[in-house]
Order: structure tokens, then sequence, then C-alpha cells
């Protein structure tokens, strides 16, 4: 038995311990924002975060989530408003939009610990997130205005 | 013998024309998107609004406009930009527009949405559809007030009387409207360029928040009730058949339902399910669980000897010969014996995938004889053709609902994985979502082919060509469509080959046999990569021979510009589809973006070398004309950093600026990453590569940092931009790095080239 929140309500979970909180969300909690791109932690589709640091939740067993807080893509804020998703909506970065809630969620977990981030900042937290539509100019702009909309 | 050849001579056309782009006699619009006669299959919004003057648009009493995208969104926003076109002609408030997304149906024309044709083969039909419900909107008001309707204008949503002052609301003329008859299509007068209020404007993409906050729906995202899921282990090697199954450990995990084997496919393959063994299960993970513990024993079959480096030999050794030939102009062979000076390369390009972000899923419901998917295709009728064909059901019974896109690339033109899921719901009788791993998506793509291209130039004493020989060499795409095709389809061949755009004097094409042992199918901009790559690789080789600047040796190459004509030539030009006189090859267009090119990149501002360089190539691919400036650093040990790309773009008049950019942003790219490390290889018929490690995709920290664009001023017609931003790239990246460490690039990916 496994007892974690997720968006704030709490969970407990007794099936297959071994599954990936990816498919826990997705198929469970029907939580798709939460994406599958490769399952083996090199894209970071799946990002959310766990007590507040992003992971890949297709690399996290249900049985690591013991007493954490899980906050998904919709529990990011109550109305789609938070920093990041402001700045991305400016930017428009998205073009199919796949890859951009994990995306989104890696952003936010960066400027949580370092709120304004240097390009090399941005390039380190972020080289695990692939967008293969190519929007990585406008993801770099798009932090750099959530960041200075924070400051 | 006849009978058989017949057979395939039908099931190749059919084939064909489910790709759709390429083929000419295709009827891009239904007889009438104007008014509807039929009952359609699955109503909108728009079908069911007071006011529908057309499949594509509807409006209600309340105000609200109804826009139907029949096209797919992966990602160029076509979902947003086609009704701007709409409603920009309706003069309506863009804020209540609601796009929705239409189903598989003929009546919209064709919705295959590859070959970067959206635009151009609809914007006129989607002006229409704005303009019907205009007309007829003004005629209501112009009859309640007993005026004159040529003295009525529209504005935001609203009819006026200029003369008067009096102004009504679309809505309230909704009633009136819907009561008179919409209008011919030649009886239509569209808004003046000068009173265009959406169309060239920075639009932000529709779903924009949808997507930032998760709702959007993706194909893996939809969900039906009591539905089951399945992973399936596919042969190894192409039309590889089953020997023994052993299921034991995989029904042993806990979720797993039961296994189900599929037939491999009878050739051609077309966009027919690979075969292979389900796995059946109550969620994801529990269907992945069992396949890792299934034991398949297969017959691999006649592709068990595809090893890809001998097969690169094998191509190289193609193009060094005579080939068949696919455009003539002049004598090259004459011009050659003369003995002058003479350049010669040949090029190579590997194997890529897709790896859209979202691998390949689909859901299908099939009761009573009729199947509904849930797909994030790029063209729902061919969803509908290869679900009929696999089930022996009429295409009516298929109901094809498209998703938002993952990416697409061209991958997701091919349905294969749509036809499984429809075959798995009638074997048990239950909805079934179909989920491709990445490694699934990665060993059993639709490949973008491997090719060598040589090139053969004499030249005179400015180093300028006084013939020109070009000779490729690739797995068709007609494979996918003729079992055993070794050459291919005319149109691969339009793409880059016979339509060289120099003007030199003679000039011969040729193009080589090679077997496919893969699923070839077209990844973005097609065998424009390869052949642009080489094309424009070779003549920056020349320039530097000549020891001339490239851009100036380019249009001294292009010369003042003019019109091809090719057909003069003995090529019979597909022109993607479009009619040559309106959309011709045009090399005034290729010159002009290669001079903004020169005004708005830096080019020759700093001496090239030491490690730094810029490299520019111009190519015309979708009607389209690109031009592409790569400025790169190469350190000591040969990592190439990539800090500025400019793409210069003549793609007509600009619809959405915004997305026009985006999208050659994203090529750019998409190019530097295939070149940096895009490659699929093939051992014992098996495809090496499994995911984004050992096939490594383009990450922020090594794609190019700053990508400009810019558009050429044009009241041509629109024209793609999904693909003509990459083959540019591809030439123009190893071109600067030649400018920078004097390193020849013939040969992709770089992380095989020694470049220090």
């Amino acid at each position: 038995m496994v007892n974690f929140t997720v968006n704030g309500t709490a969970r407990r979970f007794d099936g297959d311990e071994d599954m990936p909180l990816l498919w826990y969300l997705r198929d469970d909690l029907r939580l798709t924002g939460t994406r599958f791109g490769c399952g083996a932690g090199l894209c970071g589709a799946c990002t959310v975060h766990l007590d507040g640091l992003a992971v890949r939740s297709c690399q996290t067993p249900i049985r690591t989530l013991q007493n954490k807080r899980v906050v998904t893509i919709e529990g990011l804020s109550p109305d789609g408003t938070h920093p990041v998703q402001r700045a991305w909506v400016t930017h428009d970065v998205a073009q199919c939009g796949y890859c951009q809630t994990g995306q989104i969620m890696q952003a936010a977990s960066l400027l949580t610990r370092t709120p304004n981030p240097t390009d090399q900042d941005i390039d380190r937290a972020m080289a695990g997130n692939i967008c293969r539509c190519g929007t990585y100019q406008r993801i770099r702009a798009a932090i750099k205005t959530a960041a200075r909309g924070r400051a | 013998m006849n009978s058989i050849e017949n057979v395939s001579r039908r099931r190749f056309i059919g084939g064909v024309f489910s790709t759709g782009a390429f083929v000419l006699a295709a009827r891009v619009l239904p007889e009438s998107v104007w008014a509807q006669t039929a009952t359609p299959a699955f109503r909108t919004n728009a079908d069911g609004a007071a006011l529908n003057p057309s499949v594509y648009l509807g409006i209600q009493p309340d105000g609200t406009v109804f826009i139907v995208t029949h096209r797919s969104e992966m990602g160029t926003g076509i979902r947003t930009t086609l009704p701007m076109v709409a409603a920009d002609e309706l003069d309506a408030d863009w804020g209540r527009v609601r796009i929705e997304q239409g189903i598989g149906d003929a009546r919209y024309g064709d919705q295959n949405t590859d070959g970067s044709r959206s635009i151009r083969d609809f914007y006129e039909a989607f002006r229409r559809a704005g303009a019907s419900a205009r007309t007829m909107l003004v005629s209501a008001a112009a009859a309640q007030w007993g005026v004159p309707a040529s003295e009525c204008t529209t504005r935001n949503h609203e009819v006026v009387h200029q003369a008067s002052g009096r102004r009504l609301a679309y809505g309230a003329l909704v009633p009136a409207a819907a009561k008179l008859a919409v209008p011919k299509p030649e009886d239509l007068r569209f808004k003046p360029k000068t009173d265009w209020r959406l169309v060239g404007q920075e639009t932000s993409t529709y779903d924009q928040q949808d997507i930032v906050t998760g709702k959007a729906q993706f194909g893996l995202d939809v969900f039906r009730e009591g539905m089951v899921h399945a992973s399936i282990e596919h042969p190894p090697v192409l039309g590889g058949t089953p020997r023994s199954v052993n299921d034991k450990d995989a029904l042993a995990v806990k979720g797993v339902q039961q296994t189900v084997t599929l037939d491999t496919f009878k050739p051609p393959h077309l966009f027919q399910p690979l075969g292979g063994v389900a796995v059946i299960a109550d969620n994801t993970w529990a269907a992945l669980q069992g396949r890792r513990r299934l034991k398949v024993d297969w017959n691999d079959g006649p592709h068990a000897n595809f090893e890809s480096e001998a097969f690169k030999k094998q191509l190289l050794q193609t193009v060094s010969q005579p080939a068949k030939v696919a455009r003539n102009l002049g004598n090259v062979d004459a011009e050659f014996a003369k003995g002058g000076k003479v350049l010669e390369a040949t090029y190579y390009t590997p194997m890529a995938a897709h790896a859209s972000m979202e691998p390949p899923a689909a859901v299908a419901d099939f009761r009573d004889g009729k199947v509904t998917v849930w797909a994030p295709t790029q063209n729902p009728q061919a969803v509908q053709d290869a679900c009929a064909a696999v089930l022996g059901i009429d295409k009516q019974n298929v109901i094809c609902h498209v998703t938002l896109l993952g990416g697409g690339f061209g991958r997701k033109s091919k349905p294969d994985y749509a036809a499984e899921a429809a075959v798995l719901s009638r074997r048990l009788g239950k909805p079934v979502k179909v989920v491709w791993t990445r490694e699934d998506d990665i060993r059993f793509d639709y490949y973008h082919t491997t090719a060598a291209v040589y090139h053969k130039a004499s030249v005179d004493g400015r180093g300028r060509p006084t013939a020109w020989l070009h000779r490729s060499a690739f797995p068709p795409i007609a494979s996918t469509f003729v079992p055993g095709a070794r050459e291919p389809l005319s149109f691969e061949l339009d793409l880059g080959l016979v339509d060289l755009p120099f003007d030199v004097p003679n000039i011969r094409a040729e193009n080589g046999p090679a077997d496919a042992h893969v699923r070839i199918g077209w990844f973005r901009a097609v065998s424009n990569n390869f052949h642009a790559f080489a094309a424009h690789t070779f003549a920056d080789e020349m320039a530097k021979a000549a020891g001339r600047d490239s851009l100036e040796y380019l249009l001294d190459l292009i010369g003042p510009g003019k019109v091809l004509d090719l057909k003069s030539q003995g090529v019979d030009y597909s022109n993607y589809g479009a009619p040559y006189d309106k959309y011709p090859i045009d090399t005034r267009r290729l010159r002009r973006v290669l001079e903004v090119a020169g005004e708005r990149s830096g080019w020759g501002k700093r001496k090239p070398g030491n490690g730094w360089g810029l490299g520019i190539a111009a190519h015309r691919s979708f009607n389209t004309y690109v031009a592409s400036v790569v400025e790169v650093e190469v350190d000591a040990r040969g990592a190439v950093r990539v800090p500025r790309i400019d793409q210069i773009v003549d793609a007509g008049i600009i619809v959405n600026p915004n997305r026009v950019r985006a999208q050659m942003e994203g090529a750019a790219v998409m190019a530097v990453g295939l070149a940096r490390t895009g490659e699929i290889t093939a051992a014992g018929g098996r495809i090496q590569q499994t995911n984004f490690n050992n096939f490594p995709v383009a990450r922020m920290n090594d794609a190019p940092v700053q990508v400009n664009v810019h558009f050429v001023e044009s009241d041509a017609l629109p024209t793609g931009v999904g693909e003509p931003g990459l083959p540019p790239v591809l030439a123009a990246l190893g071109n600067a790095i030649q400018a920078a460490t004097g390193r020849r690039v013939r040969e992709l990916p770089l992380s095989r080239q020694k470049l220090s």
C-alpha cells in the first residue's frame, strides 16, 4: 500500500508498485497532460513535480512515492496562469504541443531553484527535454520572460 | 501472368492515390464544398448551424462562427491558419470563431496533410467559405434596410450601411441569411488586400492554452468505456512471421488478458499492419510488461540479409555507373569530351526515423460491422481506406476522428497503427487502444531513405559549369506500393533532382536502382533532403575551387533568373501536384531569397577560418523558395556549435507569419539534428537503433541557438512552409563547416565525420 497525493488529493495505491507513476497518472487518473515519449527517461515528456522538483514519471515506480507530493501539469496552477504557462502563451512556444507540458514542468522547477537563470543554466536544466518540432529558442525566451515576471 | 500484373497495378494505383500528395490527377476539392447535399457521417457544429453555406463553415444566431479544419494539426498551425483565411473573408471577430476538427470524409476534399500544401490547395476554398457567408449576411441586411447590397460593407462581425450609419450584428442576420441561396463561386467577390484584417497578422495558435494546461487531446489521450490496451511485438525483419509463440509468462503478468497473433501483410505492405503478436491488457503498463515476457521465434524471410554498411557500398557503386536519364538538356558528354577542367564528388546520407514525440497510437471500436477510430493521423481518409481493406468492409463504415498529433513529419500519413487497432477491436469485440513504444516507433518506421548522389561538372575559366551531370540512387518510396520496386516513382526525382535550378547549358540527371529492405516512407521534405544536400554542397565546392565568394557564385550560377522549361528537357515534372503555370520554377525568386540572405545575414562581413564560418544554400521545394545561412563554430576536437541560422523565405502571401516563422525555426533545428546524428542502420535485417539514446535528435544544448526568419514580400499565391525550411540548411551547414575548417562534408551524419 502506497499513500501519496496528486495535485493535493490523497491517493492510496495497492496495485503493482513497480508500475511507473506515468501510467498511474494516465491510465488510472486520466491525467493525460503527462505524456509518454520514450519510457526510458530520455525525453522529458513525462516530467512532473515530486515534492516540488522535476522528475521523469516514467522512471518513478509507485513504490517510491510513500508520503510524497506529486504535482502534474493539471495541478501546476488552478487556472493555467502559472508564470511559465503565461510566458509559453506569450511566446506561442508550442508547435504540436505534445512535449510542452513536460517542458513547462521542467522550466517551472528550474525557476523555483534558480529564479534568474543564465543561458547556461537553461541549457543544463532543459537539455533532457526533447522537442522534435524544434521550439527551443522560444522555450528559452519564454523561460526568461517568466523569470522577469517573477523578479 | 497478365492478370497478376493487372491486380498489382490496380493495388499500386490505389496505394499511390492514398498517398495523395504526389498525384496530379487526384481531386483536391470535392464536387460540392459550397452547399451541403449528402447526409454526413458525422455532423459538425458547422453542419448544425442555422447558416451553413459551406462544409467548412457555419454561423449561429448568437453570432458564434464554427470553422471546420479538415487538415490535421501536427504542429504547423494549420488548424489556426486555414480558419484565419475564412474568418478574414467573413470579416469575423476572431474571438467568436470556434474551430472544430473534421472527421475523415470525402466531402471535405483531400485530407492528406502532407506535401506542405494545405494552404496552397485550400486557401481559395476557405476564402470562398468566408465570402459566401459574408455575401449572404450582407444581402440579408440590405433587404432588411431596403438598400442595395452594394451600399453595405462589413466590419468585425457586423454589416454596416455607411450612408445611414446603420449596423446589424451577424448573429441577428443569421435567420434571414439562412433563407437565401448560397452564392455561386463565380459570383463571389473577395476582399481586397487592403481590407485584410487577419491574413498577414501574427496570430496565436488556437490550441495554445489547452496545450500549456495539459488539456489538449492527442491520440494517446483517448479512452473509451470498456477499452483494453494492446502492445504489439512486430516481426523484427520486414515481412517476418512467428514460427512459434510462447505467451505463458506474458499471461502470468497481472492485468494481461490474452495475446493475439496478427497476420503479416501480403505484399505490397502499403499501410497494412506489419503482423506480430499483440499483448492485450487492462492498462498500458501491464501490456508492456507482458510483452517483455513474450517469447516469439521468428521466420525472418528474405530481408534478413540487409546490412546497411554493405548496402552503402552498393549504393555508391550504383551512382558511379551510368543510369536511367531523368532530364537531359544539351549534351553533357560532348562537353566533357572537350577535356576541360572537371570536378566530381559523391555524397551519402543514411536512413533516418521520424521520431515524432507522440509515438503511433490509435483507438478503435468495432461493432455491428462498423468501426470508429480515433487517431493522431495526417490522413483520416487513408485510415478509412486501410481499415476498410484490412477488415474487408466498406470505407463508409469506417469513421475516423482526428485528434491532435504529437508530431507527424510524414510518419502519421501511414495509418498501419490505426489498422492494427481496428483488427484487434473486431477480434476482441471491444474498444482497443494500440500503443507503440518509442522502440517500436524507431525500429518499425517508414524510413527516410538512404541515398547516394554523384555530381560531375566541367567548368570554364571562371569556374562556371559548362556541363553538369548528377545521379542519385536510393531505395524508393515506390517499394511501399509495388512489391520489389527498385526505381522511384517519378515524383521522387522531382524533389530536388530534375529541377536543378542553375543556368547551365548542358545538364543531365540520372537515377539508378536500389532495393528496399525496410518500409520506405516520406519524411519532412522527402528526397529534397539528400538531393539538395548534394547539389548545393557541390555548388559550393565549385565556388571554392574557383576561389570565388559562395553567394556571388550562386547568383552567377542562377543568372538573371527565368521560368524553367523542364518539359522541353524530357521531364514530366509533377511540381508537388500544383499547376505549373500558376506555380512555376521561377529562378528569379530563388535569386531574390539569396540576395536578401546577403543583406540580412551578415554575409561577407567577417573572414572565415580558424573554426568559424558561414555557409549558404538556397532551394525551392513545395513551391516555396528558401535560402539558409548557417553560422558555425568548430572547436579543436571537431565539435560543432551553431550560434545562428538565417532563413529567408518566399512562400508568396504569408497568412500567419507567426506560424511560418515557427516552421522555419523548427525545420532549421530538425535539419541540424538530422545532420549531426540522424542515422538508422540495420544488421541482419534488424534496425539497430531503439530510442533517443542511440538515435539522438536535436536538444536545446546542441540546437542552433538563434534562428532568424526573414520574409520576401510577395503577392504570389501562398505556398507550403512545413517542409521547405529543411533542405537548404543541410547543405549550408556543411558549407559553413568547410568555411570554418577547410574540411568538406560529403557524408552525413557529422558524428561519423572527422572535423578536426
